[in-house]
């Protein structure tokens, strides 16, 4: 069986992609936790140009979603194209290209991030040539996804393939159109837009980069991993049906609903919170189609540790995407935005969705690649408590913080002049500050337990030859 | 379209064509974007300058940069200026600092004159931001003198004691001269920004002998200065 699987389909990719994933959740984690310490105790910045909050929060965000959510991607779109078509990837010279060509981008990124060679332009500060190389690496990666499900064995083709397929369509929009750019020189480029166009064009990248990236890939991966770790066919077809076309149609518009009472135009902003509330329903929809996939079989919660992670990034999906349309509305935007609150949401949904929804597949994976069982069970289970607790302290500590900024923004006292300096509010905002540090330093011992565990699992294969006998089975066949 | 277990009808085409499928979607995800972006770039009332000409400056023939006084109105950046707005860009201060003052009362006390598009015309990147960790900077021109920012960039906190910001002493020690500036304004001039062949030529000679500290308090004494806005006149719906 695992010999008649590793020969049929490209798992090495899968592996080296899968591996990858877990070391950069590491490293996206430990940046993002020392820059959370650097803005609750300010002396961590050391006056070192290099290590400074505004040059390292673009590394942090970027690892967390490019190489991170990427490798993750990339390693689950392969894997269950793979298995879902019944068939080989259509090129393994190109996968191996595209492992490599992503790799050499995060390295890139690493190296000019610190060095402060930056677009300035939020989630996309790549410099041009790093980003004429994501292109190419992008496409490269989609036509090989889509020259598999073109030469596929099955007739129909799976609801997973769906969406990783819109994801890449869409990502290609976003990412050429968002980085238009004229170069100055090898390390600078101006915007092609400007003001209010490239503000618009900036939050459309923005907010569909987490509503493809990280939304529309990720619930492809929903939709292969949680019906294979549950054993269970999806709730509902129809349900899929109308998640995927009203997320693929609606969600685009969602964009200008982060620049609401700003100098663009009424009617943009206004468009997108009415399309964002509306989005609730496909987002409720399809969060109910993973976790129903799941009844007659909800015993599986109690001993099944991955499948924990995957059902509780659902309820993280279902929290983050009604949270969002509120936000949304103009009058919860006219407090929310500028605060806290914001990053709060981004990482109930980075963390609780995102990162669940992944290290439950990246477990899956694991064990159906390297031909053997995960390394440390208990393990699992310890990661699934830090990875919970961590994410609910950072989250509840933005919640209170944003809220307390906006509020200490537009109070006034019984003159009917403002209550509180700004900086008022910023010597309000350290403890939880630290509290966030802390949340954030759990969910990384977490991810750090999950490294162990498969690096562990890497040698167990290894050592028990599960991998190797698998392998040459593969190649006498 | 579809029963509950199985696909029908049209749904059921593109689930069995690859090609039919990727070209529907692509045609799905277009939509929004070209609906919310487009019209800005063609709207007239997108910019305010459009009702308001005085909002920006009308530059005479032979008038050079410095021959602006604040409140002109909205003109490109000075060479030593476009340098501070590249370092500010460098070091993401744009992260943790909005330039985008919203029409409510407390902004208005806080901040000043709620921000127009206009304003932000020149702007390749826009600078608006996301996030006020600290303050906005849209109209922090004028606020402070180049000598408390200076000091407050070397040291936040011997300044303002319950600040979080990263000190930037290192700025002082660095020079802007090798910034290539006329390249600068000829991108800039090649998108739109109307600099003048005199500007270009004049370029690096207005960053010699200059930190990037001085380049960077330039920029920011600048934020706000350059439109004078009428308190009674609305601009925006």
């Amino acid at each position: 069986m695992d010999a008649a699987a590793e020969q049929k389909y490209n798992y090495a990719v899968v592996r080296w992609f899968t591996v990858m994933a877990t070391v950069y959740l590491v490293v996206g984690a430990l940046v993002g936790v020392y820059i959370a310490a650097e803005l609750a105790w300010p002396f961590l910045n050391f006056d070192i140009q290099y290590i400074t909050f505004g040059r390292l929060r673009p590394l942090h965000t970027n690892a967390v979603i490019f190489a991170f959510g990427g490798c993750a991607l990339m390693a689950t779109s392969y894997y269950s194209v793979q298995r879902t078509c019944g068939v080989r990837l259509w090129s393994d010279k190109l996968a191996w290209f595209v492992f490599v060509g992503w790799n050499l981008i995060i390295v890139s990124a690493v190296i000019s991030y610190p060095l402060g060679i930056t677009q300035a332009k939020e989630y996309a500060e790549l410099e041009w040539p790093i980003d004429l190389a994501i292109a190419v690496v992008w496409l490269v990666y989609s036509f090989n996804f889509i020259m598999t499900l073109a030469t596929r064995k099955s007739s129909h083709i799976y609801v997973s393939n769906w969406f990783f397929l819109g994801m890449m369509v869409m990502i290609t929009y976003l990412h050429v159109v968002n980085s238009l750019a004229i170069p100055v020189s090898l390390f600078k480029s101006y915007s092609l837009f400007s003001g209010v166009q490239d503000a618009m064009v900036q939050w459309w990248w923005g907010h569909n980069a987490v509503g493809f990236y990280l939304t529309a890939g990720f619930l492809g991966i929903m939709y292969y991993f949680i019906p294979k770790q549950a054993g269970r066919p999806v709730y509902s077809y129809r349900l899929s049906v109308i998640h995927f076309w009203a997320l693929m149609f609606g969600y685009v518009w969602l964009g200008a609903h982060h620049l609401q009472y700003t100098a663009l135009p009424d009617w943009t902003g206004s468009l997108g919170a009415a399309v964002s509330i509306a989005m609730i329903i496909p987002s409720w929809g399809g969060a109910v189609n993973g976790m129903m996939t799941l009844s007659g079989a909800w015993d599986k919660l109690r001993t099944d540790y991955i499948l924990r992670f995957m059902i509780m990034s659902l309820a993280f999906y279902a929290m983050s995407t009604f949270e969002g349309p509120v936000m949304s509305l103009k009058t919860v935007n006219a407090l929310s935005h500028y605060t806290d609150w914001t990053v709060g949401h981004v990482h109930s949904g980075a963390l609780g969705w995102v990162a669940m929804v992944a290290i439950g597949a990246i477990y899956h994976m694991m064990m159906r690649t390297f031909h053997t069982e995960m390394w440390s069970l208990k393990l699992i289970n310890a990661h699934f408590w830090t990875a919970t607790i961590g994410t609910v302290i950072y989250v509840v500590a933005m919640w209170v913080s944003g809220i307390m900024q906006g509020l200490m923004w537009r109070a006034y006292d019984e003159y009917g002049t403002l209550a509180y300096t700004f900086a008022e509010s910023v010597e309000a905002m350290h403890p939880y500050y630290a509290m966030r540090a802390v949340g954030g330093g759990i969910f990384l011992l977490g991810a750090l337990l999950m490294l162990i565990n498969v690096l562990m699992t890497v040698m167990k294969a290894s050592s028990e030859g599960s991998l190797q006998q698998a392998r040459t089975a593969a190649a006498t066949a | 379209m579809a029963n509950e277990n199985q696909s029908v009808g049209f749904q059921d085409k593109m689930e069995r064509n690859v090609w039919l499928f990727l070209i529907i979607t692509a045609l799905a995800l277009s939509v929004g974007g070209l609906v919310e972006i487009v019209p800005l770039f063609t709207m007239k009332n997108t910019m305010e300058h459009n009702a308001a000409p005085e909002l920006v400056w009308q530059r005479q023939a032979g008038q050079t940069l410095a021959d602006h006084k604040p409140g002109d109105g909205m003109r490109p950046y000075t060479a030593l200026e476009l340098a501070g707005r590249d370092i500010y860009q460098r070091e993401g201060c744009y992260l943790c600092h909005s330039q985008m003052i919203r029409p409510f009362r407390d902004e208005k006390e806080r901040y000043g004159h709620y921000s127009l598009a206009s304003e932000s015309m020149y702007d390749h990147p826009f600078q608006w931001g996301s996030k006020r960790t600290g303050p906005d900077f849209a109209r922090l021109g004028g606020k402070y003198a180049d000598e408390w920012h200076r000091k407050h960039l070397r040291a936040p906190r011997d300044v303002v004691p319950e600040s979080v910001m990263p000190g930037y002493p290192f700025l002082k020690d660095q020079s802007v001269e090798g910034m290539d500036m006329v390249k600068r304004f000829e991108v800039m001039q090649l998108m739109g920004v109307p600099y003048t062949e005199e500007d270009i030529a004049n370029a690096n000679a207005g960053v010699a002998g200059k930190t990037e500290e001085d380049a960077l308090v330039a920029y920011l004494q600048v934020l706000g200065t350059m439109a004078k806005l009428d308190e009674n006149k609305v601009y925006r719906e």
